[in-house]
């Protein structure tokens, strides 16, 4: 199998056929080139899904824990299938039936699992930084599958991803996202991946939930969403949680989709060939209507098949990619 | 026995003194303060050129956490980091285990200072039991049995009704009500300054209006009663400018500033190391414009006093999760060397108004003995090397915790020696004094 792209991208072809760190803790972490590597591995990988049988031996004989310390239906799982189509060999461990539960640190944790020996530990954990802290003790390679309000790296790539398949490129697209900023950790991803690739990055919100200086991060900020999504080519919904109306950021769910929510009236506002996207899981009728949801530009079931071939590149790269394999 | 100090520069705000004097001291105390003293059969000990003779340096808020946090610090290790440190005294903070807002738990603490025999120890006192926030604690008991001051610090008191009675009672016996200065709202579960690199680090912020809110209630109870009100740990612009408006108006304000906020910013929790949570701390590492108005506040009298908010954990307790590692550093180590090399060096102060802000002043503001090299006075002594170079090593240091953010940082500035009650506790073997 070739990590080479052969479908339709016309970003630069990237001078690198590797990653520099042993781990993804976070977009910020990533160059351009990288990004683009990432990207064109997973064109490569998403053909195996089409595949009938739809395994390769990339990763045959390594070990992946997947170490999820919060609730993931979706991200666990297309982990897993990534792992599984590359031959891995995976591990479950999630916090109910973990040593966490009898007071263990998460640092001894992790040195335990390490003393096993495992080639990458894929963690999911409620803290900013906890990713950070395994790969300071960790000679496993550490893959954020997302830490607090910090980072989701694979969110952001394959979001990427989804909107080069249908734009073929991120530079100089409009691209709104909108909802709760504030508690986002796929916002700060995707705002780290979108502005390093060139696009125009609006957010929007209520200033409740508006990080600090965010303007800092090389984005418009606005809570006018009409203004937000005039022009774009890309809407990217987050999700409002519940707890945040007792938190007083804003009144009621119904207020809130009254001034946030995307409705097909907003939608009118944007580009004629507009992506919906929104990284689930969903609150319909509070940031997203249905109708839109449901509708003919939405491509978020499309960012969830994507999401394979993202983690299975990621996967593959950080397992040595080519060389690898030729090793093997 | 008398030892007579020769030809150093001798450093005493209090006194007026900025010159080579000699210093005779018998026994305990100081007993001449003049230039060229006979010997006289005293031991002459020669000062080599550099080093600069001040009144003890005094650390008026530090952590001690004995009773009850031993694995973190004792009053022994903490008086030891402290005369290592160059303070011949330390106030220690009441939120032990039991907390000390009675007279017994500051009667166990003064009686383990005793048998270290190391710095002073001046014990602060609770304002309300447990610290708890609803009834006043022992606080005359307290006083008798030796606190200086009184706070509920780690926490700001929890109502104004109760801090107002506090000042109101502790004014009686003219002691200082300490403030952790904090609106509990505003903080919720923050663990960093709101601000850039909170945000990009995904870490829950809080402003530094957090803080001055705390500052602007205190001020107007202390004008309200007239009762002395000292700001903890100040770290926001905002604080600053209630400090100084108050000043101005009157009030029986003071305020003091830990090394690490005129030193770092919020930026050292993304580099060199992110999430390092050697870092965390409350208040918080602050954004820049904060951190040159505490120079500021530094450089034109403002603040009163630097005090270290020495916060010693335990390793285990820091190798954790950012936002479940406790609050705090120490601090007692380092002290010196960051405020000559961050303040005198980079020429926002001379070496007098140091010692205001690490001596003369802490003295003034907790009413103890020190702060001055008058004759007759104890022989509370600490000899700083202005030029020296000092690389910290967090593995070196008495404290029995390390956790500090200044690993392995290199600065200009350090302790000589430090002197309490006439006997030679530390020698800096670096400085080359034979004291």
């Amino acid at each position: 199998m070739s990590p080479h792209a052969t479908v339709h991208d016309i970003d630069r072809r990237p001078a690198i056929t590797s990653l520099r760190s042993k781990d993804l803790l976070g977009i910020s972490d990533l160059t351009p080139d990288e990004i683009t590597l990432i990207l064109d591995t997973a064109d490569a990988m998403k053909e195996i899904a089409s595949r009938p049988i739809k395994k390769v031996p990339a990763l045959r004989g390594k070990t992946v824990v997947n170490l999820f310390f919060e609730p993931s239906t979706r991200t666990r799982t297309s982990f897993e299938i990534a792992e599984k189509r590359l031959s891995a060999d995976t591990l479950n461990i999630a916090i109910a039936t973990s040593s966490v539960v009898k007071g263990e640190t998460l640092a001894d944790t992790a040195l335990n699992l390490e003393a096993m020996h495992p080639d990458m530990i894929v963690l999911r954990h409620s803290s900013s930084g906890a990713c950070h802290l395994l790969s300071r003790i960790c000679r496993s390679a550490i893959i954020n599958a997302g830490d607090g309000m910090h980072e989701h790296p694979t969110q952001a790539l394959l979001d990427a991803f989804t909107i080069r398949e249908r734009k073929r490129q991120l530079n100089g697209l409009k691209v709104a996202i909108i909802g709760d900023l504030l508690h986002s950790r796929v916002l700060r991803s995707n705002i780290l991946l979108l502005t390093r690739m060139g696009a125009d990055v609006w957010v929007c919100g209520p200033p409740t939930l508006m990080p600090a200086d965010i303007r800092r991060f090389g984005v418009t900020a606005t809570s006018s969403i009409e203004a937000a999504v005039t022009g774009a080519d890309v809407i990217m919904l987050l999700r409002i949680q519940l707890e945040r109306m007792e938190g007083a950021y804003f009144p009621s769910l119904r207020e809130y989709f009254n001034v946030f929510g995307m409705s097909e009236a907003r939608m009118q506002l944007a580009k004629p060939d507009v992506m919906i996207m929104h990284p689930g899981p969903m609150n319909r009728g509070v940031e997203i209507a249905s109708e839109v949801a449901d509708g003919p530009y939405s491509v978020i079931l499309d960012q969830v098949a994507n999401g394979v071939a993202v983690r299975m590149a990621v996967l593959y790269l950080l397992a040595g990619g080519a060389e690898h394999e030729e090793a093997a | 026995m008398k030892r007579l100090l020769k030809g150093g520069r001798v450093v005493d705000p209090a006194n007026g003194i900025d010159g080579v004097r000699d210093i005779l001291i018998e026994g305990e105390r100081i007993a001449r303060v003049a230039s060229n003293l006979p010997a006289d059969g005293a031991t002459v000990v020669e000062i080599p050129d550099g080093l600069v003779i001040c009144p003890g340096f005094i650390d008026m808020h530090v952590h001690l956490r004995e009773p009850g946090q031993e694995h973190k610090e004792t009053v022994a290790t903490g008086t030891a980091s402290a005369v290592a440190g160059g303070f011949t005294a330390v106030a220690c903070m009441p939120n032990t285990n039991p907390v000390n807002d009675n007279a017994n738990v500051t009667t166990y603490i003064l009686n383990k200072a005793r048998e270290a025999n190391l710095a002073r120890v001046y014990p602060i006192g609770a304002v309300s039991r447990g610290s708890h926030g609803e009834l006043l604690a022992d606080i005359a008991d307290m006083r008798n049995a030796g606190c200086v001051a009184i706070t509920d610090d780690g926490h700001p008191v929890k109502t104004a009704i109760l801090l107002r009675r506090a000042l109101e009672y502790a004014g009686m016996f003219g002691m200082p009500v300490i403030e952790h200065c904090e609106d509990p709202s505003l903080k919720g579960d923050a663990v960093a300054h709101e601000g850039y690199y909170a945000a990009s680090l995904g870490l829950r912020g809080m402003p530094g209006a957090c803080e001055a809110l705390g500052v602007e209630r205190g001020v107007l109870l202390a004008e309200l009663t007239g009762s002395s009100f000292h700001v903890a740990h100040m770290s926001a612009r905002a604080s600053l400018r209630a400090v100084r408006k108050a000043k101005e108006a009157g009030v029986h304000v003071t305020c003091e500033v830990a090394p690490h906020h005129f030193t770092l910013t919020d930026e050292a929790l993304a580099a060199p190391v992110a999430y390092d949570t050697n870092t965390k701390m409350n208040p918080p590492l602050r954004e820049a414009a904060d951190r040159d108005a505490m120079l500021d506040g530094i450089s034109d009298g403002s603040v009163d006093a630097i005090a270290t908010d020495h916060a010693p954990h335990h390793y285990d307790e820091k190798k954790v999760e950012y936002d479940r590692a406790p609050f705090g550093i120490v601090g007692l180590e380092t002290a010196v060397p960051l405020s000559l090399d961050r303040l005198v060096h980079a020429g926002l102060i001379r070496l007098p108004r140091l010692v205001e802000l690490m001596s003369t002043n802490p003295a003034r503001i907790l009413r103890v003995p020190g702060g001055s090299l008058a004759e007759g006075a104890p022989a509370d002594i600490t000899i700083i090397a202005p030029d020296l170079r000092v690389r910290v090593q967090a593995a070196a240091m008495r404290s029995r915790s390390k956790n500090t953010p200044f690993d392995g940082w290199e600065l200009r500035g350090g302790v000589a020696a430090t002197v309490v009650g006439g006997r030679t506790l530390f020698v800096n073997p670096d400085a080359s004094v034979g004291i």
